[in-house]
Order: structure tokens, then C-alpha cells, then sequence
């Protein structure tokens, strides 16, 4: 006690006992440390980076054409006007067809919803018989699936073309439901077989002993107990299907085009005068679904890509 | 326990078997049978429909002469490198300063993760807009009085990647840094204390202790951002078309056009099957490491 008392006098030593002691309470800090200018001036310029374009986006769409072509991208709008969303909604054109986005937008409803379902159902099923009914050889065929999920979709493109024309699918919204449900089920069974692993083994026992089976364990204890990760993988599914672009142009006639496909040849179409505003309130309704999702779920949307990323 | 037994193995699990159907289905028929179809037509010589009439190694042979498959292979490769030194370690500085105990650090996360939700469409078409030469940075920064300024990386053919890789950052370092996030807070606590204590500065630790003790996510992000290079296909097709010319194109764009604009099917299964040989030069090490690994020890 009196060497600890010693050293306390000499500032260097006192620290390095201070540190052996551990933190006795809050360590008090400066707010305007050299340190935290450093952090805080770094995470706000590198924060601007980042809020840049969805702040060029809104105002770009808030603006009329003139405004657009004599001012700044970055100024915000000195006359806001409604219409340019209007018109992407409803009048804009791709190619003869000037019906707006409103059409990509229904479309990419009726997919993403039965696709989510669907591959929600079939990858929660998977993943429980895979947690709990271990069967010989569910493993290889696991593995393969993970393993599917690494593989470049370009190399099942036209494999998957041959199929859905045999099964009378190709070019309807059914067909890009069941590519959907097919290509989400890696990391959704992955996901789901890991949740359902980790919940306690005890459970599943004494339901079996109570007689319960297999869909009676899943629907009346399974089910219940695993909200939150139905809604990382409902998360994950909305998100991605809605993103999707390459499925969408191979496996759909132009008719069922998702918003995506529906966005880009309307933004990107060389016909006509380019009409920046309206382009960017596209751009804008087309984003607005997953943005919604985003910051709604909020730290759910963290947990179902941190899933999605250790998938494998 | 005996007498329990039931006589055959395989009505064992019975539900579980049946509900296990559609993933049976999809490994085997989609992931296996669709890829050895793909190879093995990559060696027919389809053109609009696939057909059985071999012609050996033509279609590659084809292929590596082609200089839009050149191209596209140069651009994967600067595309690949950059996207992986940017994305790792913008990402992980962006983690080591949120893992700061700082305030708002769910208001940064929030900001930094946002693009990821987005499309590589949405994605490709604002920063095709900002980069428009016109009305985008360059004109603003001429309308200032710099008249000489140029940066116009979407309609210079020389350096239309760089471009491209400006809004591949953007959209994907979110999801680096939250990895990267994740496997910060995995560190136990008392390794910097050992640090502070020793008076190692907060550079060394992470460097050469936080940095290797975080080898696992570091390669499970590798192999993340690794397959997702290989796909970039989407953010080309908004932000620049493959153009100006062919000077933005990128191998899966180039089986793409093969297999459905083109109808030269043949080319578009030979760039597909070495898309797949790249993916596993990267997996194959990968899972051997992972999975190799942990049966011996």
C-alpha cells in the first residue's frame, strides 16, 4: 500500500498501476480530446461519402428540368416540385410502353410475396429436419447446397431455362417464384438449421415423448418459439428478391419485368430527351422498399446479413 | 431398444425425408446437374439451341481470343483487386473507429450499412448520375471556375473501372465493416488491457494482435467479397452499359450477352465454366482450410 502510494506521486508509474488495478469507475475524458476530433471528424466525412448520393437522388427528383440543367446536382431544389415522381410512377417510358414504373412495381409485388413464403416454408422445414430428424446422408446433400450457393448463377442460367420451359414456366412470374425459392434456399436452410439447433435439445425430447410428431413438434413448438429468425429471413428475402435483376431479365418475358429490369431500361433507354428528375424519383420509388425495410428492422436487418454472410 | 427397432432404414424418418425433397432436388438437379450440363455443352458448339456436336477445346480456344472476353477478364481482375484492398480496409478502419466506445455509433452503423439494402441498379444509376460529366462532380467543379477540371471516369475508356469501383465501395464496405464489427467485439476485453499494459500503442495492437486473432472472419470475408467480384453484373449493366465501346465489360455481362443476345450459347457456357474455375481456385483452398482443418484437429 505505501509502494502504491510512492508511485502515485510519479505520474508515469501511477498510470501503469492505475491500469493493473483496472478502471475504478468512468474514465473521465474531454469531449473535444485530439482523439475524438480524429474519430468523429473521420466517421463524419466518411458519413457524408455515404449520404451523398441518397441526398442527390431526393433533391434531383425534387427539381424541374431547367432547374436541372442550369444548376448544381448538389444545391438543393429552389422550386419543389411533385411532378417528376408523378410521371416516373405513371407516364414514364420504356421503349413504346409509356405506363411508368407503377407496373415493374406490381410486379415485383407478386413476386417477391409468394417467393418469400414460399422459400421461407421449404427452407424452415428443411432446416428443422436437418436440425432435429438427422437422416443419413442429409449431410452430403447440405453440403452440396452450400456449396451451390458459391457457384456463379451464370453457370445454371440456361440449365435452369431448359427446365422451366419443360415444366411450361419460362417467361411467367411462376418460374422466377421457383428460381427464387431455389436460390434462397442455401443460406435460408443454413440459417434456419442453425437457429433450430441451438434452441434446447430438451425440448424436442419431451415432446416426443408426449407423442408429438414431426409436423406436430414443428407447427406447435418450433414455429412459435422461432419468430425473430422468420423475420431475419423475411428481412433477407424481401431485400434480396426485390434487388434482383439477373433472374428477372433471363426468366421473364418483358410484361412480368420486376421494377429492377422495369427501372434501368427506363433510366437507361436512348430513346428520347434524357429526363434526369424523373430518372432519379425511378431510381428513388425503386430503392424505397428495401431503404423501408432497412430502417424499419433496424438492428435485425445487422443479425439477418450477418446470417447471410457466414453462409458456408 | 431392440425390439423398437424398425426392420428398414430407409421408411426411418419418413417426414423428415419427404420434407428434405425439394433440397434434394435443388443440389442435385440445379447445382450438380445444371453445372456438369453447362461444362459438358461448353465443349458442343450451340449456337442458338444447345446441341450434342463436340468440337473439343474450340469454344475456349474461341473465347480467350475474343477481346471482349480480354477485357472483361482485365477488368474483373483490377475490379477484384481494388474492390478487395478498398472494401477490407475502409471497412475495417470504419469498425476499429466505431468499436471506439463512441457516441451515435448506431447513427454511423446506420449511415455506412444503408447502400447494402440498395440494388446494384439503384446503386448504378445515381452514381451514374453524379458522375454524369455534364451536370455531375465535374461540372460543379468547373461552374466554381476550374475550367480544366476532368473527371469523367464513365466516358474515359482508360480508367471507366475505376468508376464502376467507386460505386461497388459505396454499396458493399457497409457489410465489411459489420463483419469486421462483429469479429472486434468477439476480442476478449483483457487482450487490450495486456496491451495497455504492456504500452503497446493502439496501431501495434491492432496490427499484429487483434488483426491475426481475427484470421477467421477476415477469411470468411475474403471468400464473401470473392464471390460476390466474380457475379458483378448488374452494376454495369446500369451504371455504364459495358461501355464506352466494351471498355467496362465484365465476364458475366459477356455470358449473358452470349447466351441471350447474341445466340452463340456455346461461348456463354465456356465463360460461365471458367467463371466457376476462378470461384474455385478461391473455395476449394477456402474449404480445405475450414473443413480440412477441423477433422484433424
Amino acid at each position: 500500500m505505501a509502494e502504491l502510494t510512492l508511485n502515485y506521486a510519479q505520474g508515469d508509474a501511477a498510470t501503469r498501476a492505475d491500469a493493473l488495478a483496472g478502471p475504478a469507475g468512468p474514465k473521465p475524458r474531454r469531449a473535444l480530446s485530439r482523439r475524438n476530433i480524429f474519430i468523429y471528424g473521420t466517421l463524419i466525412v466518411v458519413s457524408m461519402y455515404y449520404l451523398l448520393p441518397l441526398y442527390v437522388m431526393i433533391v434531383t427528383s425534387l427539381k424541374g428540368m431547367p432547374e436541372i440543367r442550369m444548376g448544381n446536382i448538389f444545391s438543393p431544389p429552389v422550386e419543389i416540385t411533385f411532378e417528376p415522381w408523378v410521371k416516373a410512377w405513371a407516364q414514364a417510358c420504356t421503349g413504346l410502353n409509356c405506363e411508368g414504373l407503377s407496373r415493374g412495381f406490381w410486379n415485383s409485388v407478386r413476386i417477391t410475396v409468394p417467393s418469400v413464403v414460399l422459400s421461407i416454408a421449404i427452407a424452415s422445414i428443411n432446416g428443422y429436419a436437418l436440425a432435429n430428424w438427422r437422416f443419413k446422408g442429409a449431410d452430403i446433400f447440405f453440403t452440396i447446397l452450400i456449396f451451390g450457393a458459391f457457384i456463379p448463377y451464370q453457370v445454371m442460367l440456361y440449365p435452369i431455362v431448359i427446365l422451366l420451359r419443360e415444366m411450361g414456366l419460362y417467361g411467367g412470374l411462376y418460374g422466377l417464384i421457383l428460381v427464387h425459392s431455389i436460390f434462397g434456399m442455401p443460406i435460408l436452410t443454413l440459417l434456419f438449421r442453425n437457429y433450430f439447433t441451438s434452441l434446447p435439445e430438451e425440448l424436442f425430447k419431451a415432446a416426443r415423448v408426449d407423442g408429438a410428431g414431426f409436423w406436430g413438434i414443428y407447427f406447435k413448438i418450433m414455429l412459435p418459439m422461432s419468430l425473430p429468425i422468420f423475420v431475419v429471413a423475411i428481412i433477407l428475402q424481401v431485400t434480396g428478391i426485390w434487388n434482383d435483376f439477373l433472374f428477372g431479365v433471363v426468366y421473364t418475358r418483358p410484361d412480368y419485368y420486376p421494377m429492377t429490369v422495369q427501372l434501368n431500361n427506363i433510366v437507361n433507354s436512348v430513346q428520347g430527351v434524357k429526363e434526369y428528375n424523373v430518372n432519379m424519383a425511378a431510381t428513388l420509388l425503386t430503392g424505397l422498399v428495401p431503404l423501408v425495410v432497412y430502417f424499419v428492422s433496424g438492428k435485425l436487418f445487422v443479425r439477418g446479413i450477418a446470417a447471410g454472410a457466414v453462409k458456408g | 431398444m431392440e425390439e423398437a427397432r424398425r426392420p428398414n432404414q430407409l421408411f426411418r424418418n419418413l417426414n423428415a425425408k419427404f420434407a428434405a425433397i425439394p433440397m434434394v432436388l435443388t443440389a442435385l438437379v440445379v447445382f450438380v446437374g445444371g453445372t456438369i450440363w453447362t461444362i459438358v455443352y461448353s465443349f458442343t458448339d450451340s449456337r442458338l439451341l444447345p446441341r450434342e456436336n463436340f468440337v473439343g477445346l474450340a469454344q475456349y480456344e474461341r473465347l480467350w481470343s475474343s477481346s471482349k472476353w480480354l477485357i472483361s477478364i482485365q477488368n474483373l481482375f483490377i475490379y477484384g483487386v481494388c474492390l478487395l484492398i478498398f472494401s477490407l480496409v475502409i471497412g475495417f478502419i470504419l469498425a476499429a473507429l466505431l468499436d471506439q466506445k463512441i457516441r451515435f455509433e448506431n447513427t454511423f452503423r446506420t449511415i455506412f450499412l444503408y447502400p447494402f439494402a440498395l440494388s446494384f441498379i439503384v446503386t448504378g444509376l445515381v452514381w451514374q448520375w453524379i458522375l454524369n460529366p455534364q451536370f455531375g462532380i465535374e461540372g460543379v467543379v468547373r461552374s466554381w471556375g476550374w475550367t480544366s477540371f476532368s473527371f469523367d471516369p464513365l466516358y474515359n475508356a482508360d480508367i471507366v473501372i475505376y468508376g464502376i469501383l467507386i460505386a461497388a465501395v459505396w454499396q458493399s464496405t457497409g457489410l465489411i465493416m459489420c463483419l469486421m464489427l462483429a469479429g472486434l467485439r468477439g476480442i476478449d476485453e483483457d487482450i487490450w488491457k495486456a496491451a495497455r499494459v504492456d504500452g503497446i500503442p493502439m496501431w501495434k495492437t491492432y496490427l499484429f494482435i487483434v488483426i491475426p486473432m481475427m484470421r477467421p472472419v477476415f477469411i470468411t470475408t475474403l471468400v464473401i467479397i470473392a464471390s460476390g467480384i466474380v457475379r458483378v453484373y448488374d452494376l454495369v449493366v446500369a451504371q455504364t452499359g459495358g461501355g464506352p465501346g466494351i471498355a467496362s465489360e465484365v465476364p458475366a455481362k459477356y455470358v449473358y450477352d452470349a447466351m441471350f443476345l447474341s445466340q452463340n450459347l456455346g461461348q456463354g457456357f465456356a465463360g460461365s465454366t471458367m467463371m466457376l474455375l476462378s470461384v474455385l481456385i478461391v473455395l476449394i483452398p477456402w474449404a480445405y482450410l475450414e473443413f480440412g482443418g477441423k477433422k484433424r484437429g
